[in-house]
């Protein structure tokens, strides 16, 4: 019964990384570029909700509708100072570009935060722990299923975004083929911005979610980047629906390592994501790769 | 028209000609420096072979890795596995990296199969993973870790001299192996693919087969670096040898000296170890420094510092290329 309770705990987790990983399908799909410093800026998320919840004593929910804005304009700088001049470069400049931000983000944050972990936990009450109890060992925490639901809700709008509106059909225009869509008018770094923006109140949101469920300090933007990229690998690069399941399958991996050894958690995680990794390579005819082909547009 | 083609300019012969003196002089080193001195420059000879190493892989095979740091660590390991079973500690030193070079032909062919970023990451978490499965080996205590403690049988000077030697060797090994690699046959077809992949393949290079070749030479050479540092540093825990620290510093080292140049990753290298001396105290300042210097590099001067001299001032010290002469 233990083992079924954290496979439910597991794929509720899914949900949580589907929000942190789906900003970084996101710049992938539209740019081509694996953004490194995703899960520093998520941290960074994190940190300016956490100083705004003590600083003013108001809720995170509060804080996150007046963070997701900066968010935005936090990628927008992104675009425009880093990832735009990078793309000029060639194809491994991103990577390094990326990483160099990674780097200076960490070590901001720990000399301006310390090494502490923090928490929003505290902020939002009884939220953090409050569950309903399917059976005795079986339960659904109430902020695991908001940030499902979320999750849901999250992919669903940007899946709307991009197949129903102008916008969305620019920004898909754009990811094929940049140099046609400026033949037409469109100028593809200023698309780019808005992608980037976009990703980043993804990455604000899921900032948030991480504070309020668990602890978070300044060096764990390694450790999220790779659970994002895990989740996107796993369901599929490019598909947004994809990161659901990869979110899934990685945290239903994960807590059943957990349940094996205490360092099974990272590494049952790990390896589940080699695997389909490599035998990805060897087929493209997989349940998860016809998914991605139906959604490489996204 | 009349033309001609050489590799040797009168700027090469001089200037190789320095490099075989300084070797010279660098061989007998121990004899002839302080105690202090010769530390700093095994420490110096280990992240020469990491920048060299990375470069070879990204600047010359076009692979970004952020995970190099699993061949530092498994070569640490290797050894201390090996010298724990009663392996003389030299050459359980060159076990281990020989076997871990080894082990880098299979993973290569997996790893390889990936592109861009997701070889990139992909290497991550192999990294990761080879960290907790290391972990869990009693002999290293989980995150404790262990000592090599076959060094406790030395004296001082003794284990320092001989790492110093060793640390000069694999550097001149493998940095020649590289060199005689970009000279070769193999050279040509690396630097095409560095230049335009695409292209390359299109004229019937081989791409896959280079890139196998410096994978495995990458891995070797990470896997030295990793045996010669745990030999330097005596104490193995698995997050300081299997730490993304060490791409940081790899990649500040290739880059800022000059991706795809054989002399810019020792420039790197002598850069890093300079301001790791001057301002390694400052700890936290001194890392947001080296991002700030490498996410500048990437913006503003991608070809690092040599591959700006090199195409500004025409000037090229280690005959790997060709002049054409009109």
């Amino acid at each position: 019964m233990n083992l079924v309770n954290q496979v439910l705990q597991g794929a509720l987790l899914g949900g949580f990384y589907a929000l942190l990983a789906c900003g970084l399908s996101f710049i992938y799909g539209v740019m081509r570029i694996i953004n490194l410093a995703h899960g520093s800026l998520a941290i960074f998320a994190a940190f300016l909700l956490f100083d705004f919840a003590n600083d003013t004593n108001l809720s995170p929910f509060i804080g996150l509708a007046l963070a997701l804005p900066a968010m935005a304009l936090v990628g927008v700088v992104l675009q425009f100072t880093v990832l735009d001049r990078s793309l000029k470069s060639g194809p491994l400049i991103p990577i390094l570009s990326t990483f160099g931000v990674a780097v200076i983000l960490d070590n901001g944050m720990f000399e301006y935060y310390g090494a502490n972990s923090n928490s929003l936990g505290p902020a939002i009450g009884d939220l953090a722990f409050n569950s309903w109890n399917i059976t005795d060992t079986l339960y659904v925490g109430q902020l695991d299923a908001l940030i499902f639901t979320t999750a849901v809700v999250v992919l669903g709008g940007l899946s709307f975004l991009l197949a129903r509106t102008g916008i969305g059909r620019t920004i898909r225009a754009t990811a094929d083929d940049p140099a046609i869509v400026e033949l037409i008018g469109v100028n593809p770094r200023v698309v780019y911005a808005v992608a980037v923006a976009i990703a980043m109140v993804l990455v604000g949101i899921a900032g948030a979610f991480l504070g309020m469920r668990a602890s978070f300090a300044p060096y764990d933007g390694g450790n999220l980047l790779i659970f994002a990229f895990e989740t996107v690998v796993i369901g599929g690069l490019g598909s947004l629906w994809g990161t659901l399941i990869g979110g899934v399958i990685l945290g239903v991996s994960q807590n059943i390592g957990a349940e094996i050894s205490p360092s099974g958690f990272l590494i049952a995680g790990h390896l589940v994501f080699l695997v389909i990794l490599i035998a990805r390579t060897f087929s493209t005819g997989s349940i998860l790769g016809r998914l991605r082909l139906k959604r490489s547009a996204a | 028209m009349s033309f001609s083609v050489e590799r040797w300019t009168r700027q090469s012969v001089f200037f190789s000609g320095g490099i075989a003196i300084m070797l010279l002089v660098l061989a007998i080193g121990p004899l002839i420096f302080s105690a202090g001195i010769t530390d700093h420059l095994t420490t110096l000879f280990v992240y020469i072979i990491l920048a060299a190493m990375w470069n070879a892989l990204a600047g010359y095979g076009g692979l970004v890795s952020i995970g190099q740091q699993v061949f530092i660590g498994l070569g640490a390991y290797a050894l201390i596995r090996l010298s724990d079973a009663g392996v003389p500690l030299y050459l359980a030193l060159i076990i281990a990296v020989v076997l871990i070079g080894a082990a880098s032909l299979p993973l290569g062919e997996l790893m390889l199969r990936l592109r861009g970023g997701e070889f990139a990451v992909g290497m991550w978490v192999l990294a990761e993973l080879a960290h907790f499965v290391v972990a869990l080996d009693p002999l290293v205590q989980g995150e404790t870790g262990t000592s090599l403690d076959a060094l406790d049988a030395f004296a001082p000077a003794a284990a320092r001299a001989d790492t110093y030697w060793m640390g000069l060797a694999l550097m001149i090994l493998l940095l020649g192996t590289l060199f005689v690699l970009l000279r070769g046959k193999i050279g040509a077809a690396i630097q095409a693919i560095r230049d335009d992949e695409i292209a390359a393949a299109s004229v019937g290079v081989k791409v896959h087969a280079a890139k196998r070749v410096m994978f495995v030479l990458a891995a070797t050479g990470c896997a030295a670096a990793g045996a010669l540092w745990v030999t330097t540093t005596i104490s193995f825990q698995p997050h300081a040898f299997f730490g993304i620290q060490w791409t940081a510093y790899m990649l500040f080292m290739a880059l800022v000296g000059g991706l795809g140049t054989f002399e810019g990753p020792i420039i790197g290298a002598i850069l890093f170890f300079l301001m790791e001396t001057w301002f390694g105290a400052t700890g936290v300042s001194y890392l947001i420094g080296l991002g700030v210097v490498a996410l500048a590099f990437a913006l503003f001067l991608p070809r690092g510092i040599w591959g700006f001299a090199e195409t500004r001032f025409g000037i090229r010290l280690l005959p790997v290329g060709y002049f054409l002469r009109l």
